[in-house]
């Protein structure tokens, strides 16, 4: 499921790293031997073999991240992003493996488009991809897409991120079809008619900038029906961008009563709120907005207890111009690949709001688990996965320039702690710094 | 392994901050009661100045404003064209119909042509939150917001205040009551926040669908129920905005029910209470035209006073505050 480009596995020597990986249960200083793209030691003072070594003093060495929500704007929009580049960033950002979401042009519902991707990626993707398909041809929420077929080409799992699939109707087939394959629905929850036109966060910021406004409950209200069309029909579920408290709260009721759903929260939504709407800057523009205090602090509590499992950078390159107008013009979405961990590390786990356990092992093991994708894992004979982490390091956003092909991050700018130093995926060192 | 130097690496600077000598005027969180009391003073000495035979000052000779107007408008162009007239500095005038707007230029592409003339001040509305800021960034000149969407319209709250300060006497504890329509107001926003700066009380009385969840932490109180404007001194009337009123999206049930129930009228008016009103006013829906013409409406007075506020607008930003006898006198000499 997941494809990239071919090329020779590293052998490398990574040295004196604290070694964390937290489902594999380690917490020590020890050197990481890697044979043939495999992990073949862990012990203190490793004879090098000849491998390359890199020195790991004063560093975390955890499992390399999984992206579960990334749009790689291929094909359609390579001006903005192309797979290169977009995996290019994601090595940047310590990720050893990603999934694209298929609102691309044309969408990918069909088989001949993913093929076309899954070609693509095999020849340009320094990251393994995967790739979602559509729920609905053309994501019209009209007609299911060819599920069976697109499941046996490859298909991660299905998706009409960017829109709901407004129809309760069409939703409850679209889970009742999707038990011929054994992949999930990933769902954008948006009531579109609580949300039209609405530009940021209800509340007292959009009351005093005049936006229009998108209110939380556009969003609960859809994971409410989803959650309740999923438990009827016993089907999986993944609920894209949780931003709400009502969301969050939803969803941890659906899981008590036994319903396979889960959640993803990406970096913007756990670091910020509708307050930084004031700058009027179009890269705090996405969609669904930035919410209250109240909903980050939920998304917070969720990401700590499990309930939300998974990390998401919902990478969304768009083109300078583009974003380069007055806030109201501008289209919904920021990049993320190149700083999800250092936005965390600052924003979450330096304040004391987030353990780094639990950030590392929702930026890696919980969404591969949620998509049935390799779990990367620090162990003799597993694939080495692996992002060497300098916690101590502090960088600014954009001086350094980015890797992916727009630079519409929300952390323009900013300072920020915790830098990727080093990114082994799949046994291949794509990234270095 | 790939290193950095094998692929373009897309560079990208911050937004850098405008050039500290530029100030603009881009919303009424923009000032401090200082500001506002200077803007006031320097506006009433230009009333005097108007009141003269010759009308034109040579404050600005030799400055160049322009006014770029993505909107329709009538006062607020006309007074700042104007304004800028009587102190002497060269206009120009872009519309967005018939110019390269037109042709689908972007507002960032507009603004760095017309900046490339070099004006010290651009006078902008536009129908989007934000536009102002935009052109401040990108144009090098000293912004002016004249109107952003449903956001901000700060000279309107100044030529307000100064009005209401010219009627009573005072704005520290002016009660103010804000009917009507404050979901699409900017005129609202604006003024609601320049009426806290200077100690005033404001209520909000509209439908609760035109009340803007979350609006009264800008500091003020609100009521659905037209009786709540007893107590106030001023009864400021908001435009019922009706393009601004999408279909079907039922805020009142008809303009009708809006009038009948929160339609500004002589019974409903005490004795002595003043009425303003922005303009353009839909008489019978949110103002009787009784009232509209009455002797307590200030709303003339509103737009004349416009004048001589933007000129101490204009004035304030390219002198940086410098008292206007002072000023003028250097002209002279």
């Amino acid at each position: 499921m997941l494809v990239r480009r071919e090329a020779r596995p590293d052998d490398l020597v990574v040295r004196g790293a604290r070694v964390l990986d937290p489902v594999a249960g380690i917490d020590a200083v020890l050197d990481v031997r890697i044979d043939g793209g495999t992990i073949a030691a862990l012990g203190e003072d490793l004879h090098p073999n000849g491998h390359r070594v890199v020195e790991g003093r004063g560093l975390v060495l955890a499992p390399a991240f999984v992206d579960p929500h990334v749009h790689l704007r291929t094909p359609g929009r390579e001006d903005e992003e192309t797979i290169a580049s977009g995996t290019r960033a994601a090595a940047a950002g310590g990720f050893c493996a990603l999934l694209a979401m298929p609102n691309t042009d044309p969408v990918v519902d069909s088989a001949a488009v993913l093929g076309a991707l899954v070609d693509l990626a095999r020849a340009e993707a320094e990251v393994p991809v995967g790739f979602l398909a559509a729920i609905t041809k053309g994501q019209r929420g009209e007609e299911l897409a060819e599920l069976g077929e697109l499941s046996d080409r490859g298909a991660v799992a299905f998706s009409d991120d960017g829109r709901p699939v407004e129809s309760p109707a069409l939703m409850r087939r679209a889970l009742q079809y999707s038990a011929v394959t054994d992949r999930p629905l990933a769902v954008h929850c948006e009531e579109p008619s609580l949300s039209r036109s609405g530009q940021m966060h209800e509340g007292a910021v959009s009351a005093e900038l005049g936006f229009a406004p998108y209110p939380s409950l556009a969003e609960s209200l859809m994971v409410e029906r989803d959650l309740r069309l999923a438990e009827a029909e016993s089907r999986p579920l993944h609920l894209l961008h949780l931003s709400a408290r009502g969301s969050v709260e939803a969803l941890r009721v659906a899981q008590a009563c036994g319903v396979e759903a889960s959640g993803e929260v990406t970096p913007h939504h756990l670091s910020r709120t509708d307050e930084a709407v004031r700058t009027l800057d179009p890269n705090t523009k996405m969609n669904p907005p930035l919410r209250g205090d109240d909903d980050r602090a939920a998304l917070i509590e969720a990401l700590r207890d499990g309930t939300i499992a998974a990390v998401a950078t919902d990478h969304a390159p768009h083109a300078r111009h583009e974003k380069e107008v007055p806030f109201e013009a501008a289209p919904f979405g920021v990049t993320g690949l190149e700083t999800a961990f250092a936005a965390l590390f600052t924003h979450l786990v330096q304040p004391g709001l987030l353990r780094l356990e639990t950030l590392l092992e929702r930026m890696s093991d919980g969404p591969a688990r949620i998509f049935g994708l390799p779990r990367p894992r620090i162990a003799v004979g597993e694939p080495a996965n692996l992002v060497l982490l300098d916690l101590e390091r502090r960088w600014r956003v954009g001086a350094d320039g980015f890797r992916s092909r727009s630079v519409n991050s929300w952390l323009l700018g900013e300072r920020v702690r915790g830098q990727v130093r080093l990114t082994v995926a799949d046994g291949r060192a794509v990234f270095q710094r | 392994m790939t290193t950095r130097g094998e692929f373009r690496v897309v560079r990208e600077e911050p937004l850098p901050p405008a050039p500290p000598d530029r100030r603009h005027l881009l919303s009424v969180g923009d000032l401090s009661r200082d500001d506002v009391e200077r803007l006031l003073g320097t506006a009433r000495s230009f009333e005097t100045s108007l009141e003269r035979q010759v009308k034109k000052l040579p404050t600005l000779r030799g400055r160049t404003i322009v006014t770029l107007f993505y909107e329709s408008s009538t006062r607020t162009s006309s007074s700042f064209e104007l304004a800028a007239k009587r102190l002497s500095a060269d206009t120009l005038s872009i519309r967005a119909s018939g110019s390269a707007v037109d042709k689908g230029e972007s507002l960032k592409d507009t603004a760095l042509t017309l900046a490339a003339y070099d004006p010290d001040v651009i006078v902008v509305r536009h129908p989007q939150i934000g536009a102002p800021q935009l052109v401040a960034r990108v144009s090098g000149a000293s912004v002016v917001n004249a109107g952003d969407g449903k956001h901000q319209h700060p000279t309107q709250a100044l030529l307000d205040l100064y009005t209401i300060e010219a009627e009573l006497g005072r704005l520290e504890g002016v009660h103010v009551a804000l009917v009507g329509d404050v979901l699409h107001s900017r005129v609202a926003r604006s003024l609601i926040g320049a009426l806290a700066l200077v100690g005033a009380r404001v209520t909000l009385v509209a439908p609760p669908t035109l009340l803007p969840l979350g609006i009264e932490a800008l500091g003020c109180d609100t009521s659905t129920d037209i009786g709540a404007i007893a107590d106030a001194d001023v009864v400021y009337v908001l435009r019922m905005q009706q393009e601004r009123m999408e279909a079907g999206a039922n805020y009142v049930p008809s303009l009708r029910e809006y009038a009948a129930r929160w339609g500004v009228t002589a019974e409903r008016l005490r004795p002595g209470q003043k009425v303003m009103h922005p303009g353009p006013i839909n008489r019978g829906v949110e103002l009787d035209a009784a009232v509209a013409d009455g002797p307590e409406a200030l709303i003339e007075t509103q737009v004349r006073t416009g004048l001589v506020v933007r000129m101490a607008v204009l004035y304030d930003l390219l002198t940086t505050g410098a008292p206007v006898q002072a000023a003028a006198a250097l002209e002279v000499a």
